[in-house]
């Protein structure tokens, strides 16, 4: 490790760039070129654009700086839909390789490139996707919903973000610079190990993960702290809205889940950097303790991700079918036992790692018993339907498509926890089918709804109901056409990860499966579009009420999009749904008896110490030891000055908040 | 931080609801917490227990008490603080801290016992 320190055989080039060289730029790939080409041309575009409308200023008073939690919530979705691009594109790009890459036809992949694309698809959708998005969501709803003026902890998450973006970064440069991972996103050794993948792609995947990891961590332990402490008077906790719920407990999951990971990674770097066996079969390591605890932490992950999802399918389905949510309580005893329930299954993702009997039947039939509490939901989903006054709005669709999607994902679960078929459907596409049909069925449809659902609050207007249609059925359609036959192919043996096939009969079925990705492909881009009309069709799409769809949580009872400090006067909750009971109470806005607001004040600092952990990163993926000493040092000072600055706080002055409360009460009036 | 919750609507700071330690205490913690430091301490230096195992086992055993002791008396933790959600985080982690362990050396004993011998050394001592 330290042998480009030996004086007497002193290489600059080495001391000074670590193993980076001009080699190691892929300008020889036609494909990556072009992508850097348009990636590139894109960027400027960017760059001119906010240079041009003078936005550098305000981009960094009012956004990058921000710890205003409606603010990171909503830069959390923007990087999770730009990441839904790249994520996407490595998607189609596998689906159209498995297409054609038959017989003597190689397709158009390499291996080499082909295992870099499906690692990178993983690790991207699942950790710079699905936790973004989720993450952003609970940053913005949670502590609207518990009448709170933002979270606990608001330059912590500021700084959560950032690190985020950081690993989000990291990644990303694999792409121009040197190559990403070929070891699957979830790193399995020997593969990861020194050995088998000597090259800087794994380390690329685990510093984007251990920096990214800081920042869930972070926010993890921030959400759980203001749903604790930052209530509303009055909201106990049986009366908390089920998003809140739901957002609990999967921040406990993430404070209690995210340490083994970053543990396991630990362990992994070690193994590459300073020579240890923690998992190579040499000196006593073992490969198998890596799976056992990267799926202790990785089955809570899958529960991290849905929990949040099951929020938003509660408040959506009470909210248009206008009325309270069928079982309140049971919903919130399904949620917290799934919670601990999700560290009792993990072995079911290794059945076939050679247990024997008596561990396999006790994971599978804890696997089968998980499935109680959330069919549990699904009925009180259903019952909160029947004979509901139902409003199909794009939210409810989602949510529709959600339970339909959902219950056939969840049945090939419990089909896949009975260990003697996992033995037959292991590492098959019947199992990537499985997957990606409670992820995409479950989570990002969650997603979707939730977007949709809160876009008017969070903008003031709503988003275009006819591309929002458009998307639904987009993807709802593509979704089927993509991942039904890919279930077919995996009762016929088909393994995941292939990239050339032999037998021909196969074929069509991957064909219809890459016209179903076209289909999503119109998906994504109808929901582009719908962004982009909605915003030009703005003033037609107002919301002047601030609770344009008969809401019953207390975030619609603020003006869209909210006032800074969110609410002038803390709301008092008497009532689960405390908006709805507000509302038939007859509730009045106060006119007047306004205070000046005490609210956090905006920093740089995390912004600063995210961009020194990518350097951090880069230098030790890289190995260029010098840089990655001077830029932890750079982070350590930046952290230690940062609590010395007691300038954290000012006041929203009376006459301010007077001033944006009667422009709501003109707002109000005017629609009467 | 306190300028960061003040916001909630408190000017004090001390709304957290935690007991306070006492001088006796923090003294009565740290005295159980050299005793349980300095037995283990003895049983490795002395060997007064033959066996390597058990020696093992009752330092694991006052290393479980020293963790009470300093939930205790140092982080002042009671089944009342903060209207019982530390006891209630704490029962949380246990338990999750006992399913990780029991469950992962339980698979691990399992695969150890299942799996093929990995060298000629292994197979000879194979039961």
């Amino acid at each position: 490790m330290f042998s480009n320190l030996d004086f007497t055989n002193l290489d600059l080039q080495k001391l000074v760039f670590g193993r980076l060289s001009l080699a190691d730029i892929p300008y020889h790939e036609p494909i990556l070129l072009v992508t850097f080409a348009v990636v590139a041309m894109g960027g400027v575009v960017v760059l001119g654009a906010i240079t041009y409308f003078r936005f550098w200023g305000p981009l960094w008073r009012d956004w990058v700086t921000s710890v205003d939690h409606k603010k990171i919530g909503i830069m959390y979705i923007i990087l999770a839909l730009v990441m839904l691009l790249r994520g996407f594109a490595d998607a189609i790009m596998m689906i159209t390789q498995k297409a054609i890459a038959f017989g003597p036809s190689e397709g158009y992949l390499p291996p080499h490139h082909y295992d870099q694309i499906f690692t990178a698809h993983g690790v991207i959708m699942i950790f710079f996707v699905a936790m973004p998005f989720v993450t952003g969501l609970m940053n913005y709803v949670v502590p609207l919903q518990i009448g709170a003026r933002d979270v606990s902890f608001p330059f912590l998450n500021n700084f959560s973000f950032w690190m985020t973006v950081a690993g989000a970064v990291i990644t990303m440069i694999s792409l121009f610079v040197g190559e990403f991972s070929r070891a699957t996103w979830l790193g399995y050794p020997p593969l990861s190990g020194a050995d088998m993948s000597p090259g800087v792609g794994v380390d690329y995947w685990i510093w984007g993960l251990q920096i990214a990891g800081i920042g869930t961590l972070l926010s993890g332990i921030n959400l759980v702290a203001t749903i604790v402490k930052m209530r509303a008077p009055g909201m106990t906790m049986m009366k908390l809205p089920v998003f809140v719920w739901t957002s609990l407990c999967t921040n406990v999951l993430i404070v209690a889940a995210f340490p083994i990971l970053t543990a396991v990674l630990v362990l992994l770097s070690l193994d590459r950097y300073v020579g240890t066996h923690f998992f190579t079969n040499d000196l006593g390591g073992n490969p198998m303790m890596y799976f056992n605890l990267i799926w202790i932490w990785g089955h809570p992950e899958v529960y991290i991700l849905i929990l949040p999802a099951f929020g938003i399918f509660s408040e959506v389905t009470s909210t248009y079918c206008g009325k309270r949510l069928f079982g309140y309580a049971s919903m919130v005893y399904a949620t917290v036992v799934i919670t601990i329930l999700s560290y009792l299954v993990w072995l079911h993702h290794f059945f076939t790692m050679g247990s024997g009997a008596n561990v396999n039947s006790f994971f599978g039939i804890t696997t089968m018993i998980i499935s109680i509490p959330t069919g549990a939901k699904i009925f009180n989903w259903l019952f909160t339907m029947y004979r509901g006054r139902i409003r199909f709005e794009l939210p409810m669709l989602w949510t529709v498509g959600f339970m339909v999607t959902f219950v056939i994902g969840g049945m090939t679960g419990v089909l896949l926890a009975v260990p003697p078929a996992d033995f037959v459907l292991h590492n098959s596409l019947f199992l990537v089918a499985h997957f990606h049909n409670v992820i995409i069925g479950g989570v990002l449809f969650g997603m979707f709804a939730g977007v949709n659902y809160w876009f008017p609050k969070a903008f003031g207007f709503k988003l275009d109901p006819f591309w929002g249609k458009m998307s639904f059925w987009c993807w709802l359609v593509g979704f089927y056409l993509v991942f039904m036959p890919l279930y077919v192919l995996g009762l016929m043996g088909v393994t995941r990860r292939t990239q050339h096939f032999d037998d021909p009969t196969l074929q069509p079925w991957f064909i219809a499966a890459a016209c179903g990705a076209v289909l999503i492909l119109c998906g994504i881009l109808s929901l582009l579009v719908q962004i982009v009309v909605s915003i030009r069709n703005r003033e037609a799409l107002r919301d002047t009420t601030g609770d344009p769809w008969g809401g019953r949580t207390l975030e619609w009872s603020t003006s869209s999009p909210p006032p800074d400090y969110n609410f002038a006067f803390t709301p008092v909750v008497h009532d689960l749904d405390a908006w709805y009971d507000m509302k038939s109470r007859g509730y009045a806005r106060p006119l007047n008896g306004f205070r000046p607001i005490h609210m956090p004040k905006n920093t740089g600092t995390g912004a600063i110490i995210g961009g020194l952990s990518v350097v951090f990163g880069f230098a030790m993926i890289w190995y260029i030891w010098w840089l990655a000493a001077l830029s932890f040092a750079a982070i350590f000072i930046v952290s230690i000055v940062h609590t010395f600055n007691y300038n954290r706080d000012f006041y929203i002055p009376a006459d301010t908040v007077v001033r944006a409360e009667n422009e709501r009460t003109a707002v109000l009036a005017g629609r009467v | 931080m306190s300028a960061e919750t003040a916001h909630h609507g408190d000017e004090h700071g001390h709304h957290d609801g935690a007991s306070h330690g006492s001088l006796s205490g923090y003294v009565t913690g740290f005295v159980l917490s050299v005793i349980l430091t300095a037995i283990p301490f003895w049983l490795v230096m002395a060997r007064p227990v033959e066996s390597a195992l058990w020696t093992g086992i009752i330092i694991m055993a006052f290393a479980a008490v020293q963790i009470v002791v300093h939930m205790v008396y140092f982080l002042h933790m009671n089944t009342k603080s903060e209207g019982g959600w530390t006891i209630l985080a704490l029962i949380f982690t246990v338990t999750l801290v006992v399913i990780t362990l029991t469950g992962s050396l339980w698979v691990m004993h399992h695969l150890n016992s299942n799996m093929m011998p990995m060298s000629v050394h292994d197979m000879r001592h194979a039961p």
